[in-house]
């Protein structure tokens, strides 16, 4: 099945998602998709999938144009798609699982489809019991059993969004025969991967996505020197972090270790001094998150211990860290940095906790200043729900206290423009002159070398480059992005 | 002792269990969808109010079930139209609900209160109710016990062993996924929830019509869509093991007549509102048992182990969220 | 859309949802009146002269909204803070048992007064003991509101009929008519010319004063608000959501239970068994409709204060259960809903045009 996509288009409000991309899938190949956060590759495969709806372009399989508007009409013109959260049910098992949805009529027809499951896990090297509950299942398990039920409904594409995290080497090996026999017996494979050696080691072909275009496709064989320009582009100067002389250590982790998330976080001892700025890289979910949060108390470390000026702090909650001089946050910011029906003036009077009465005038007053100061579009009377996305960012920076010990950042400049970036830096390095120490995350690189003295790229989990900003450079921190180090 | 018949106890038990099994059966499978029926104690008593009027006014206790099942239904309807497509909170709807029902019964039921009605007649099966012991405990009742006998066995086989209960177990663990699997998972919703209070109405009518026959103000199935509601939590969600705590319950019920003559001192209202703490430190019981220290406790004893797993009760993962579409 | 169009638009919506909201609660409950053979509109009559007839009726209405009040000013807090709060009921009963079992001191001394005092108090208590106990369930025991404050309420009942027909029961023989009646000398004062009890009066007054203070200018109120909005941004705050709530029950049992114990000095003078007489349920419909703001809470409580009263002269005028208050109550809240649903969908098309 010859599948083409012309001209996609994806906007959500202002943001272009996708912006003009083109795109050919031919039958029985393998086909990588490869681009760092935000390129565009997670919406073109829920457009390619039927999840969401495109803004404008067409789609054709063997020549002629389609047009679907839900997953399961995808799936019967014969596209399937393996997302990154598994869309299943856990407390059913694992046959239910399989025959929901293909199954029409009042019985079960267990027997049926229990020998189709089983042919299915045979030809490709899967092996699950048909009776467990998929609650019990691993990653890479539920990964096996979707794959299967996909198969089994009929479908010619299978889209694959980065399949490899989170699962057991065996099992990727056992996923990459799979995806060779399948590919010899005619369907086509995507393959979604920022994972740079298992793209170039299993697809035939390339396509490169930046910014929500294509910026070069490529086959077998490869420069991956070359493709990996066409990821991140080539930098130009800029000016990196003034030079401010570092005090003592104030921070240190040991052996830390964490579950949550895909990866979760292993063995990470990291220590930060006085006015240093440490930036996290790497895709989402390879441990940034879980160590944001394990920095701050947000979570318990499931091993290992955490020190801030001596102190023992492994055990503590947020609050208690937050008494130590720490403050967090957050990447979701409705969600969990500000609190919607409440308008900017009231989220000043939160964080004044003295005495029992709320001083509005002064919760006035700091609401003025805090918009006037980080430039946010709003009253002090606006609600924080009609705030832009920018404009929210902006006023959760200003809730930053004046003289934090340590600043824990998710994604702080998300949504900001490239001025307000290095304005908001230009705040926060002031911080670091007295002595304040940072941890942020952030998906583009140019802003760590910018803002960072030192730089740690993390993947599946384990912190693989820990290197000073100056004795490095996005190239080299986009292969280790990739798994190169 | 004082002499009383185990068998007859027991008789009791199962006849005086069939409303609150009907209705707990019935909140199970709108639960198991998703959707949250806070509306169960008016509900029943409306229902009940329907059937005993229409059973009076037509002289057939039939209509007068078919009536209180619809009637469940409705307001069932209700509930889940408010949530699924207008988007209000289920248990604002439906605590609305459980009070205005029980007031509309009241009122539209006042002109037929403590009037001599039809009531249903005892229909003993001809053979098996001379099988000893079990014969007279199951066999020797009529229609509606027959009926939540018979729902028991109806609700599990279509909870699991069917397509469309396979479905049903789905949308009510993530709706989303559902759909994606080309269901509807709203459409379901509705559905179920009004089977949920058809079942609910048929409970209604029961009281009315069989267990406490008549009407009046208080009619004495008060309560019964609490306890309902709290069962369908200590069954797990499950038919079966919530069917075990409906005759638990009436079992209860009826021990506390009996006893009154053996523990006079020990007052009415401890054996009458008795249910209430139970469920209560179930409930807590069921929390405090999943806590990793509770877990952690457990490792090494096996006993424990298979308590908790027992007490285990897993929730429909959506319960109370509704699908919104993207 | 411009300015000018938008305002408009927002003058004449509030007064538009009025009329289609009592439009529709005035169709269903005609409709009700149809099926039980009433004639609707000599219903409505008797329920307007049943309330607002004569100053004795008025009287009446004023003894219904002193515990609707209160009991709705304590489940602002609850609801503000995001809980669900049906134990209100039992929380009532609670604190008419503490206030009785005070009052009962009251008999053997001479200084009636300082009985009454110590009883509201003990009534406080009780309805604030009764709220923690949930609340410790819910924040430490992970058992859900709902079903906690309903199990307590139906203990709460029970303990009730236990004193009332055992250690409290009437010498002689124990009667449903409740405990003893207290001496006069025990009565909360009483304005016999207006008939009602200003001490209750004012007390309800205070309350609504109080909360609208708590709520709109300290520290508590906005804490509660940014925990109920936001549980998980309100932690990172600093706020710690289980105190809070404890604290919003604390509040909501101790009107409660204020409620419950005037309901025993002012206006039965002895313990019944359905003393709350179900105050606490109906408070919850009036906060609801009062849309979680307490400047309409007063007025609301007032209506439903009057269709209560009203619809007592239902039974005797008209041959009608007196229930039809409840119906129309219901109703209201639920055309509420609708009316918001409806909004709320005019508003997503408005946008997506």
């Amino acid at each position: 099945m010859l599948l083409e996509l012309k001209g996609i288009h994806k906007h959500f409000g202002k943001v272009k998602a996708n912006n003009g991309i083109d795109l050919i899938i031919k039958p029985g190949t393998i086909h990588g998709i490869l681009g760092e956060n935000g390129a565009g590759k997670s919406t073109l495969m829920k457009i390619l999938s039927g999840y969401i709806q495109k803004t404008s372009g067409t789609m054709c399989i063997d020549g002629s144009p389609v047009d679907y508007h839900t997953p399961a009409q995808a799936s019967q013109l014969g596209i399937g798609m393996l997302y990154q959260d598994p869309l299943d049910f856990p407390p059913l098992t694992v046959l239910e699982n399989f025959l929901l949805g293909q199954n029409r009529g009042l019985l079960s027809k267990k027997a049926f489809f229990q020998k189709q499951f089983e042919i299915l896990m045979q030809a490709l090297n899967f092996n699950l019991v048909p009776d467990t509950a998929v609650a019990s299942l691993t990653i890479g398990e539920r990964q096996q059993l979707e794959i299967v039920r996909l198969l089994n409904t009929g479908i010619e594409v299978l889209i694959l969004d980065e399949p490899t995290t989170g699962i057991s080497g065996l099992q990727r090996e056992t996923l990459f025969g799979a995806i060779r026999k399948l590919a010899q017996e005619g369907k086509s494979i995507i393959l979604v991967s920022h994972k740079l050696e298992e793209v170039l080691s299993l697809c035939d072909c390339v396509t490169v996505l930046r910014n929500g275009v294509v910026t070069g496709s490529m086959v077998q064989p490869y420069d991956s020197k070359a493709l990996l320009t066409m990821m991140f582009g080539t930098p130009p100067a800029q000016p990196s972090k003034p030079a401010i002389r570092l005090g003592e250590p104030i921070f240190s982790m040991e052996m830390v270790s964490g579950t949550s998330g895909r990866a979760g976080l292993s063995d990470c001892s990291i220590s930060i001094r006085q006015g240093e700025v440490i930036g996290l890289a790497g895709l989402g979910g390879s441990g940034q998150e879980v160590f944001l949060r394990i920095a701050s108390g947000l979570e318990r470390p499931v091993s290992g211990r955490i020190f801030i000026r001596g102190k023992r702090m492994h055990g503590s909650d947020h609050h208690r860290f937050k008494k130590e001089g720490v403050t967090f946050l957050p990447a979701s910011r409705l969600e969990e940095g500000l609190i919607a029906g409440m308008s900017i003036m009231e989220h000043f009077a939160l964080k004044d906790s003295r005495g029992l009465l709320v001083r509005w005038n002064d919760a006035y007053q700091k609401a003025e200043e805090g918009i006037g100061r980080f430039q946010v579009k709003g009253r002090p009377g606006t609600r924080v729900e009609s705030l832009s996305g920018g404009n929210q960012q902006r006023l959760l920076l200003s809730f930053l206290p004046e003289h934090p010990v340590l600043l824990v950042l998710e994604h702080p400049t998300r949504g900001l423009d490239m001025e307000s970036v290095r304005w908001v830096w230009e705040h926060l390095h002031n911080s670091c002159r007295e002595k304040t120490s940072i941890f942020f995350s952030s998906a583009e690189l140019d802003e760590i070398i910018m803002a960072a003295d030192r730089v740690l790229v993390f993947f599946e989990g384990r912190v693989i480059k820990d290197v000073r900003t100056e004795e490095t450079n996005s190239l080299e921190l986009g292969m280790a992005i990739a798994g190169k180090v | 002792m004082i002499g009383f018949d185990i068998t007859i106890l027991l008789a009791s038990v199962v006849a005086g269990a069939t409303p609150i099994l009907l209705a707990t059966l019935g909140e199970t499978i709108t639960e198991k969808a998703g959707l949250i029926n806070l509306s169960l104690d008016g509900s029943i008593l409306l229902s009940a109010m329907t059937a005993f009027v229409i059973a009076y006014q037509t002289g057939s206790s039939l209509a007068g079930f078919v009536a209180a099942a619809l009637v469940g239904a409705c307001v069932a309807a209700i509930v889940a139209v408010f949530s699924v497509y207008l988007k209000q909170s289920q248990v604002a709807v439906g605590f609305i609900l459980t009070l205005m029902t029980k007031d509309l019964a009241y009122f539209l039921g006042s002109p037929y209160s403590r009037l001599q009605g039809p009531q249903v007649g005892p229909l003993p099966i001809p053979l098996c109710k001379d099988i000893p012991f079990l014969g007279q405990i199951f066999f020797n009742h009529n229609i509606p016990v027959y009926l939540g006998l018979a729902a028991i066995v109806v609700a599990w086989w279509f909870l699991y062993k069917t397509q469309p209960g396979l479905v049903l177990r789905s949308v009510g663990e993530n709706p989303r996924a559902a759909y994606a699997r080309g269901v509807n998972p709203r459409r379901v919703q509705i559905c179920y929830a009004v089977c949920g209070g058809f079942l609910v109405g048929l409970a209604g009518a029961s009281f009315s019509l069989c267990m406490k026959p008549g009407w009046g103000q208080p009619q004495g199935a008060e309560g019964t869509g609490w306890i309902a509601l709290a069962l369908v939590i200590f069954g797990g969600w499950d038919p079966v093991k919530a069917s075990i705590g409906a005759y638990l319950f009436a079992f209860l019920q009826v021990i506390s007549i009996n006893l009154q003559g053996v523990f006079p001192s020990i007052a009415a209202q401890v054996f009458q509102v008795a249910p209430f703490p139970i469920m209560i430190f179930t409930l807590l019981l069921v929390y405090l048992v999943q806590k990793e220290s509770v877990t952690r406790y457990a490792r090494r004893r096996p006993l424990m182990r298979s308590i908790i797993k027992a007490l285990s009760a897993n929730a429909p993962a959506s319960l109370g969220k509704p699908y919104r579409p993207d | 859309m411009n300015n000018a169009q938008k305002a408009i638009r927002g003058f004449f919506r509030y007064p538009a949802e009025l009329t289609l909201l009592l439009g529709i609660v005035f169709a269903f409950t005609t409709v009700v009146l149809l099926i039980a053979g009433a004639p609707p509109l000599d219903a409505y009559y008797h329920i307007f002269r049943g309330a607002l007839g004569s100053w004795t009726r008025f009287s009446y209405v004023i003894k219904v909204w002193i515990p609707l009040t209160l009991c709705a000013c304590g489940l602002l807090y609850t609801f503000r803070i995001g809980l669900w709060n049906i134990g209100v009921e039992g929380q009532v009963t609670m604190g008419a048992i503490f206030a009785t079992w005070a009052l009962r001191f009251g008999t053997q001394s001479d200084t009636p007064a300082i009985a009454i005092l110590l009883s509201l108090l003990a009534g406080i208590a009780g309805g604030a003991l009764w709220a923690l106990i949930a609340g410790f369930l819910k924040t430490k025991g992970g058992v859900h509101e709902i079903f906690a404050g309903l199990g307590m309420n139906f203990v709460a009942q029970g303990t009730t009929l236990w004193l009332i027909f055992g250690p409290w029961k009437r010498p002689g023989i124990a009667s449903m008519s409740g405990t003893e009646v207290f001496p006069e000398g025990l009565w909360l004062p009483y304005q016999a010319a207006l008939n009602i009890s200003p001490v209750g009066f004012g007390l309800a007054l205070g309350a609504v004063l109080l909360t609208a203070f708590i709520l709109i200018y300290t520290r508590i109120g906005l804490n509660l608000k940014a925990i109920g909005n936001n549980r998980f941004a309100a932690y990172l705050f600093g706020l710690k959501p289980g105190r809070y709530m404890l604290l919003a029950m604390l509040f909501a049992g101790g009107f409660a239970g204020m409620a419950g114990s005037l309901q025993v000095c002012g206006v039965y003078h002895r313990l019944i068994p359905s003393i709350s007489s179900d105050y606490g349920y109906l408070a919850l419909l009036v906060v609801m409709l009062s849309n979680y703001n307490i400047f309409y809470v007063p007025l609301v409580a007032l209506f439903f204060a009057c269709l209560n009263v009203g619809s007592i002269q239902l039974p005797m005028m008209l041959q009608l259960d007196s229930a039809l208050s409840g119906v129309i109550q219901g109703s209201l809240v639920l055309a509420t809903l609708a009316v918001q649903a409806l909004r709320m969908y005019l508003k997503e098309r408005g946008t997506e045009a």
